[in-house]
């Protein structure tokens, strides 16, 4: 087992379903009417984060909390962070408060990785900066896997802000390695450099794949990550990129319509969509819990 | 009869264990000793299965658990025994006790099993736990706590097929397979069919695996 997840190109293919069998079993823990696991008792999970985050670290939180961990939420506002204190002075200063594992968020990519040399328990990403989102990937696939059955050729389209997504980018590792065919699609504007090496398609029309998936993963369009013009108007946007009532009727029967959140109705989804049978965007963050306990149990739970 | 198939997680220690037995079994028959055979295992599980019957008076309101890998298989067949003789179907489950274990620090992170509970649930009933070997105490120990958990039974009950002394925790069985005195050194190995592919119970000498480490759950 790997030490710590920094990235979705970490986990290989026997890893990766290792996880999401764990995290299976995790889920029944939820349907529990004692909803804990003594599992990692007296070990410290430390939550590190630099960006606003709401799903993410209460999803950690849960996870570490229901397998009996104690956690430790550190958030950059309001810490010594706002007085000038730097990332690797931070790291040393919970690893000698005996952190077993650090769960990280922050602005620049990269971050998890260099923390990862500066202390001695586990790093978990929790998305840094357009870079990665591995738990993300994660999550995506278990949800997939239990709506659709299986990951193995899956045709999935990945749609949106690839550029700014981390989760865009996690998501197309992990998937290409359980053998799913991704396809990206958004504007060309959007798209990073280099997509042409990843193991993926890429589309820039929406309505040329929509009739031919099985799950449809919209992207959410990063505002505070825009500095520049990107496409002409938001407005464009929606009628280009945008998954509407019209373009959802349009998928096939047993697909399902997926978003990490948090959402901009009415910009890349329509509120009818999102709220549709079809949409799994609820069961993702449930889902997200129990993805987070099977890979805090799988890099804590054995002999360090 | 249903016999869920154990599923074997890549890497489980039993699993390794066993599949390093089989190949060098085939290599070295004289280093594992026979201790019961597949006809054996038959009486003896038809006996524990009606030594329940009178124990719990027919069984009724009772639930059994296997703990897997071997336990699971063996919980199904005392089912089936049991509404053999008397017609009374006991509700089986799975009970898997990794997430409770005092050692997971002690080794390299386990796969998690299945836990399945029958859909009364375990609230207010006689459950029986069952198991292969019984040896430190310590999955039971695992096992109770796991219970403690998922509902409050009237009564918990443990059947194993082979008790091999060595109990590092005041617990005990009610229904023995066979009691079979050990040394610490020797391993003790139960094959079944469904698992396996064959029935027997295997006793290995010490030059077979090295020392376990002490509180280590070998068998």
């Amino acid at each position: 087992m790997i030490t710590h997840l920094l990235s979705a190109a970490d986990l290989d293919r026997s890893t990766a379903t290792l996880v999401l069998d764990t995290a299976t079993e995790m889920a029944t823990v939820a349907g529990r009417e004692v909803k804990k696991l003594p599992t990692l008792r007296g070990r410290t999970v430390v939550n590190l984060f630099y960006e606003d985050s709401t799903r993410t670290r209460t999803s950690f939180e849960v996870a570490a909390k229901r397998l009996s961990a104690d956690v430790i939420n550190f958030s950059a506002k309001g810490s010594s962070v706002s007085k000038g204190e730097s990332l690797k002075d931070t790291a040393l200063t919970l690893q000698a408060m005996g952190a077993d594992a650090v769960v990280i968020r922050h602005s620049a990519s990269g971050a998890p990785h260099r923390l990862a040399r500066w202390v001695d328990g586990s790093v978990v990403n929790a998305g840094d900066g357009t870079h990665e989102h591995p738990t993300q990937a994660l999550l995506d696939a278990y949800t997939m896997r239990s709506r659709l059955g299986t990951l193995e050729g899956l045709r999935v389209a990945i749609v949106g802000d690839v550029l700014h997504s981390r989760v865009a980018r996690s998501n197309v590792l992990l998937l290409a390695t359980l053998g799913a065919k991704v396809t990206l699609v958004s504007p060309p504007t959007l798209l990073p450099v280099g997509v042409g090496a990843w193991p993926c398609a890429v589309s820039y029309d929406l309505d040329a794949v929509l009739g031919d998936v099985d799950v449809v993963m919209m992207l959410r369009v990063q505002r505070e990550r825009m500095n520049d013009s990107y496409f002409p108007s938001a407005r464009e946007y929606a009628r280009r990129y945008g998954l509407d009532v019209a373009r959802a009727a349009r998928l096939p029967e047993h697909a399902i319509v997926m978003h990490p959140g948090p959402m901009n109705r009415g910009m890349e989804i329509a509120p009818e969509v999102a709220d549709s049978a079809r949409a799994t965007i609820v069961e993702q963050v449930a889902n997200g819990v129990s993805v987070r306990m099977a890979v805090l149990y799988l890099l804590l739970g054995g002999k360090s | 009869m249903t016999a869920p198939p154990a599923g074997l997680p890549e890497g489980r220690p039993d699993h390794d264990a066993a599949n390093r037995l089989k190949s060098t079994e085939a290599a070295d028959p004289g280093n594992h000793r026979p201790i019961l055979t597949g006809s054996d295992l038959a009486r003896i599980t038809a006996r524990i299965a009606h030594q329940i019957l009178e124990k719990t008076r027919g069984a009724t309101d009772t639930v059994l658990l296997g703990i897997p890998t071997r336990g699971v298989p063996l919980a199904a067949r005392l089912a089936d025994r049991i509404a053999a003789f008397e017609g009374v179907q006991v509700p089986v489950g799975t009970l898997d006790v990794t997430l409770y274990r005092d050692d997971l620090r002690l080794q390299r992170t386990r796969a998690v099993g299945p836990t399945d509970l029958p859909p009364g649930g375990i609230d207010g009933k006689r459950v029986i736990l069952a198991d292969d070997v019984l040896f430190s105490g310590r999955t039971v120990r695992a096992a109770l706590d796991a219970l403690n958990d998922l509902g409050r039974p009237s009564q918990v009950q443990l059947a194993v097929l082979v008790d091999r002394g060595h109990r590092q925790l005041p617990i005990r069985a009610d229904y023995v397979g066979k009691n079979l005195p050990t040394s610490l050194a020797e391993s003790v190995r139960v094959l079944l069919r469904e698992v396996d592919g064959a029935d027997a119970v295997l006793l290995a000498g010490p030059s077979e695996d090295t020392a376990p480490a002490a509180g280590g759950e070998r068998r």
